[in-house]
Parts: structure tokens; C-alpha cells; sequence
């Protein structure tokens, strides 16, 4: 029962944050929350939150887990561009779905397997060592689809990106089964409590017995096949794979998800259901701008002005100025007299 | 031999050698004229690189100069559309402007305790939305101080022209070595990359030198939008997105220590030049594509991190045996 209040404590500023946003989109737009089903499929803002919401989403679960060890994988979008390209060319190549799909995620696990042996092994800073990826990765997408956009048609592929199952688009199912699978795996196992450990203090758990390389390896390696996922369905979204803009600048609203859902940049403790929150929030954000009429240029600063609030609240000094200024706080002395007056 | 020079000379020895492979294959390479071009062409991404220099010395990361050149840009074509001012009036306004930006990111860095790559982060959000606000499409800028500013050259033997905008970075580079090796906030910006808690035992002005770090890559960039409008005559708002990777980039290829502390503004100056030679190889080459760019520079960005990393474990090593 604590751990439940506990948990609900955490993520009650993520929630209230989402209710604002999205009460002050439906004052602005009265119609906002009115949802059809057509074609056997849902419809509605709400519905379109969550779908376009769903890359971001994926790439946060990965994204969740890195910066709680502490790193950062900046090469995330150039992750999806690489195995959105895979599974185009597999799928024009006339390699059949199953295959394709396991082309496309062994590519994503293989990206994530260097970035993971640049930190753990060579142990290079995460933003240097993800930052080669960064840039070499779209290259390396081009590469593979030949410097064109490689459009395909085959229905199995595109259901990943706009079919749906149970009337629900099937990305959001895919992000909702891989946050779900993600959480049971580090909540119901130690695995967890260990990434937040290499998170605090790498030494610390690597001398406490903790086997800190295979895990950090296995943490960029999931990363990666959050990325694999992510640019799969990116690629079915437009029924091609566009090795310069996929997921471009996804890797920066993945971290921002991430900082919104109160897991600091420093390491240490996380949680998956706030990052997977914070990414409905930057969707939300996105879309109510583009629903009340502002025009989407705005869409940045406002960002930036979400940014700097998060800092200010999980800033350091800041924290020390309101211990300072708050009201002394209740001594032991008191508390034990209350105590014995009950 | 001095450790510290040992990635300097490497990348000297690389770019040496690599001139030498183009130029085997196509003499026409050690011509002035292609020199003048690459100097030409790279010339905001080198001034832009000289402010990145001194950031990673310092062991922090700037990720907003390629959207604050992209603002500059806008800002300026912007401002020579809508009043009379003079461009230099113009220039005056927006270099006060960037380095009060790069200022107040370098303040909330150092008095939030925050980590510089979040914080700038939410600055490249907010130059490239001010860029957006001021005009979504690409603003031309014809005003004839500009086509003066564009035809100033310096006619090098063999024909070869060496621009305005290519003689400027080479001064800022100069400017860039004196600044870190010869004044007191230069060796206060290593201090600061070596440790800050060293530094400050040591005296060292930590908040202001972190403030002044990052209002001088705020102007460099400025300084680096007003070469670009130079270069392109428009303000575009979509323009130099990415450019902060490759100022990043060029600072690790020309032997900077990403972890702070140790690096040649010298060095970034190679760093510029080498990624500007792969591009200039491969528009000589004719049929090799330009992504081939992007590869070979995440090759060499990797060939440059694990030699740093060698290094620094090997002198570590030394240091421990002898002490």
C-alpha cells in the first residue's frame, strides 16, 4: 500500500502537468476530446496524441534506462534512420516480413551493442561516445538505401505504422506492450535497483560485485532496440525510409521526455511510467499548438521555456535557497512530544 | 616528448597526409584557388569552432551556436529589410545581443548547477524559435555595404583568392590562440577544465570565467552568423542545423580532450581544414556520394577518441609508476 502512495506521489507532477495541458487545449478547442471509430479503427485527437506520441515514447522507455546509469545516447534518431532504412531495403529486397523485421531490430541491437562497448569497455563518455553514431548514422542509413528515398508497399510492414488492432493504432501498442514488458522486466527483478546503483556511484557497484560492463552494454543495447522499434514504425508511418529526416531531433525530445519525467541527468533513480508521461506531454504540447491556431513556430520556445522551468525545479541551489527560506521544520524534540501526548 | 602535443601532431600528420593523397590524384588540389575556397567555405564553421574550443577546454558543451547563427542570419536580413539601419549598426546590435544570450546560458550553468549540455539544449530550442518568430522563409539581404563586403579580396599568387570572410577566420583563430595561451582567462578556462574545485582552491574566478567562456562562443557565433549572411546574402531559418556537431566534431579531430582541461585552439584549425579537405575530395572525385562525408568523419572522430583515451590511460600509467 506505501509503495502504491509512494508511486503515485512520484508521478503526480508529471500527471497534473498532462491535465493542464490538455484542459487548457480543450477550453481553446471544445471539440478536443470527441473520438469516432472508422474503418474498424480509432479517431480523435486524444488517439492522435498517443500515435504520434508513440516514437517518442519508444525512444524514451531506452532512453529512461541510460540516463539512469548516469550516460546519454544522443544516437538514437540516427538509430531509427538506420533501421527504418534496413527495413525498407529488406522489404524491397523481397526478404519477407519476419526476416525484415529481424534485420531491422538486430541492426538496432547492434548500434546499441557499440555505443554500449564504446561506454563500457573503452569507457568514453557517453555524450562522446554516442555522438559518433550521431553523425555517422544517417550516413551509414544513405548508405544503405542508396542515397534515395526507398518507398515500399507491402501491407504487413505498413500495418506496424498506420493499421490497428482492436480498433487502437498499432503503434500505440507497440509502445504500450515494450513500456509494460520494460518495467516488469527492471521492476520485478533486481535489474532495476542495479541500473540505478551503476547510476549513483560506477566504482561503488562495480567493487560491490555488480557486473557494471555487461549491464551498461545491455542498457545501450535496449536503447538501440527501443530506436529499432521507433524507426521501424517511422518508416511504415510514410511507407518509406527517409534516411535524412527520419527521426531528426527525436533523439532531443526523447532526453526532454525523459528531464519531464523527473529522472536526472546525473543518474541514479528512474522511472519508466513518468518518462512514457512526459512523452504524451511534449505530444500534447505539440498538438495543442498545432489545434489552437498558434502558429507552429512557437512550438520551440515554448519548449525551451519547459526546459528552463525543469532546471530551475531540479537545480541544486535552488533546492538549498527553499530549505533556507521554508519555515523551520519540526524538531525531533516536538515530534516526540506529540508522540507522547497521543 | 610533451603527451599534451602528441594528439596535435596527429592530426597535423593526418591532414599532411591525406593533402598528399589528393594531391597525388589531382595536382590541381595544392592550387591557391582551392586553398582560397576551403578557407572560403569553412570560414563559419571555423569561427564557430574557436568558441567550441574553449567550452570543451572547460569541459562543458555548447549546443546552441548552429540555431544562434541561424537566428543571426535572420536577425540581420530582418533588420536591413524592415528599418534603415547601417549593417554595421546591425552587426553591432546582434553581436550585444548573442553574447548577452551566451552569457546568460553560462549564468544559469554555473549559479543552477546545471549541466551545460541540458542548458544549452533549451537555448539551441530558443535561438532557433526566435529564428522561426522572426520569419519562416528565407529573407534575401541586398544591400550594397553587403556586395562591398563580398567582393573584398586579397588576390593570392597562382590566382587564388583569399575572401573577406576567409582572412576573418584566420584572424579569429590568431586571436583565438593569443586569448588562450598568452591572457589570465585563458588559463583560468583550463583551470576550470582541469577541476573546478582545484580551480577555485586555486583562486581562480570560476563563475565569472564560466560566464565569460560562454558569452565569448555566444559572440563567436554571432560573429559566425554574420560571416554565413555574408556567404549566402540571405537569413534562413532553417539554415545550419547540425552545425554545433560539426564544430564538435572539428574540436575532437583537432585534439581537444573532451573531458576538459587540455587542447589547442591551433589544433581546431587542422580539425576545420581536414573536414573541409574530405569535402573537397569528393566533389573532386565526381562519384562518390556526399554521405560518404558524414561516415568518414564519425571514422575519424572514433580514430581521434580512442587515441585520446589511450593516451590518457598511458600517461596516467606513467604517473602512477613514477609517483
Amino acid at each position: 500500500m506505501t509503495g502504491l502512495k509512494l508511486f503515485s506521489r512520484r508521478i503526480l507532477p508529471q500527471l497534473v502537468t498532462l491535465a493542464v495541458v490538455v484542459g487548457l487545449i480543450s477550453i481553446m478547442f471544445p471539440g478536443f476530446f470527441e473520438i469516432s471509430i472508422a474503418n474498424g479503427r480509432l479517431y480523435g485527437s486524444p488517439i492522435d496524441i498517443l500515435n504520434r506520441g508513440a516514437p517518442v515514447a519508444l525512444l524514451a522507455i531506452g532512453m529512461t534506462l541510460v540516463i539512469a546509469t548516469g550516460g546519454i545516447d544522443l544516437s538514437v534518431g540516427a538509430v531509427m534512420a538506420i533501421c527504418g532504412a534496413m527495413a525498407a531495403w529488406g522489404i524491397t529486397e523481397g526478404y519477407g516480413l519476419g526476416l525484415t523485421l529481424l534485420m531491422a531490430l538486430a541492426a538496432g541491437l547492434a548500434c546499441g551493442l557499440w555505443n554500449g562497448l564504446l561506454v563500457a569497455v573503452l569507457g568514453i563518455q557517453p555524450i562522446v561516445a554516442t555522438l559518433i553514431l550521431m553523425v555517422a548514422g544517417r550516413g551509414i542509413a544513405q548508405l544503405i538505401t542508396e542515397g534515395a528515398i526507398l518507398t515500399f508497399n507491402h501491407e504487413g510492414l505498413i500495418f506496424f505504422g498506420s493499421g490497428s488492432l482492436f480498433t487502437i493504432p498499432t503503434p500505440i501498442i507497440i509502445a504500450i506492450v515494450t513500456g509494460a514488458l520494460v518495467t516488469l522486466i527492471v521492476r520485478r527483478s533486481a535489474l532495476g535497483m542495479l541500473i540505478e546503483a551503476i547510476g549513483i556511484n560506477l566504482r561503488a557497484s562495480t567493487l560491490a560485485g555488480v557486473n557494471t560492463r555487461v549491464l551498461l552494454i545491455a542498457v545501450y543495447m535496449a536503447s538501440g532496440l527501443c530506436a529499432a522499434l521507433a524507426g521501424v514504425i517511422a518508416a511504415a508511418d510514410i511507407r518509406g525510409a527517409d534516411a535524412n529526416n527520419a527521426g531528426l531531433w527525436l533523439e532531443l525530445d526523447a532526453i526532454l521526455a525523459v528531464v519531464i519525467g523527473g529522472t536526472s541527468l546525473l543518474g541514479g533513480r528512474f522511472s519508466l511510467i513518468a518518462s512514457l508521461i512526459g512523452a504524451l506531454i511534449i505530444q500534447a504540447v505539440n498538438t495543442g499548438i498545432l489545434l489552437s491556431g498558434f502558429p507552429p513556430e512557437f512550438n520551440l520556445i515554448i519548449k525551451a521555456g519547459i526546459i528552463l522551468i525543469i532546471l530551475v525545479l531540479q537545480s541544486p541551489t535552488i533546492r538549498t535557497m527553499v530549505i533556507f527560506l521554508s519555515p523551520a521544520p519540526v524538531s525531533q524534540a516536538d515530534t516526540e512530544k506529540q508522540a507522547v501526548n497521543q | 616528448m610533451n603527451a599534451r602535443l602528441l594528439p596535435l601532431l596527429a592530426t597535423l600528420v593526418i591532414f599532411l597526409v591525406a593533402y598528399a593523397i589528393c594531391y597525388a590524384q589531382y595536382p590541381a588540389m595544392l592550387s591557391t584557388r582551392v586553398i582560397g575556397n576551403l578557407l572560403t567555405d569553412n570560414a563559419f564553421l571555423g569561427i564557430v569552432a574557436v568558441g567550441m574550443t574553449f567550452v570543451i577546454i572547460s569541459g562543458g558543451i555548447d549546443l546552441s551556436v548552429g540555431s544562434v547563427i541561424a537566428f543571426s542570419g535572420v536577425f540581420i536580413a530582418v533588420m536591413l529589410r524592415d528599418t534603415g539601419l547601417h549593417p554595421v549598426v546591425v552587426f553591432a546590435l546582434l553581436l550585444t545581443l548573442t553574447t548577452l544570450f551566451g552569457a546568460a546560458m553560462g549564468g544559469v550553468i554555473h549559479f543552477l548547477e546545471m549541466p551545460p549540455f541540458i542548458v544549452t539544449l533549451a537555448g539551441m530550442f530558443l535561438a532557433r524559435g526566435m529564428a522561426y518568430v522572426l520569419s519562416i522563409d528565407s529573407v534575401p539581404i541586398t544591400h550594397e555595404f553587403y556586395e562591398v563586403l563580398q567582393r573584398s579580396y586579397w588576390l593570392m599568387p597562382g590566382k587564388g583568392r583569399l575572401t573577406l570572410i576567409g582572412g576573418m577566420m584566420l584572424i579569429v583563430f590568431i586571436a583565438g590562440i593569443m586569448l588562450a595561451h598568452r591572457t589570465r582567462f585563458g588559463t583560468n578556462v583550463y583551470a576550470v577544465g582541469g577541476g573546478v574545485q582545484t580551480a577555485r582552491l586555486m583562486g581562480v574566478p570560476v563563475g565569472r570565467t564560466t560566464v565569460g567562456i560562454y558569452a565569448l562562443s555566444g559572440f563567436l557565433a554571432g560573429l559566425a552568423g554574420i560571416v554565413f549572411s555574408i556567404y549566402t546574402s540571405a537569413g534562413y531559418s532553417l539554415a545550419t542545423v547540425g552545425v554545433e556537431l560539426d564544430a564538435i566534431a572539428a574540436v575532437v579531430i583537432g585534439g581537444t580532450l573532451l573531458t576538459g582541461g587540455s587542447g589547442f585552439v591551433a589544433g581546431t584549425l587542422i580539425g576545420v581544414l581536414i573536414m573541409g579537405l574530405i569535402q573537397t575530395y569528393i566533389i573532386f572525385d565526381g562519384t562518390l556520394s556526399s554521405w560518404w562525408t558524414k561516415i568518414l568523419i564519425g571514422m575519424l572522430l572514433f580514430a581521434f577518441i580512442v587515441l585520446q583515451k589511450g593516451l590518457v590511460w598511458t600517461t596516467g600509467k606513467r604517473r602512477m609508476a613514477g609517483g
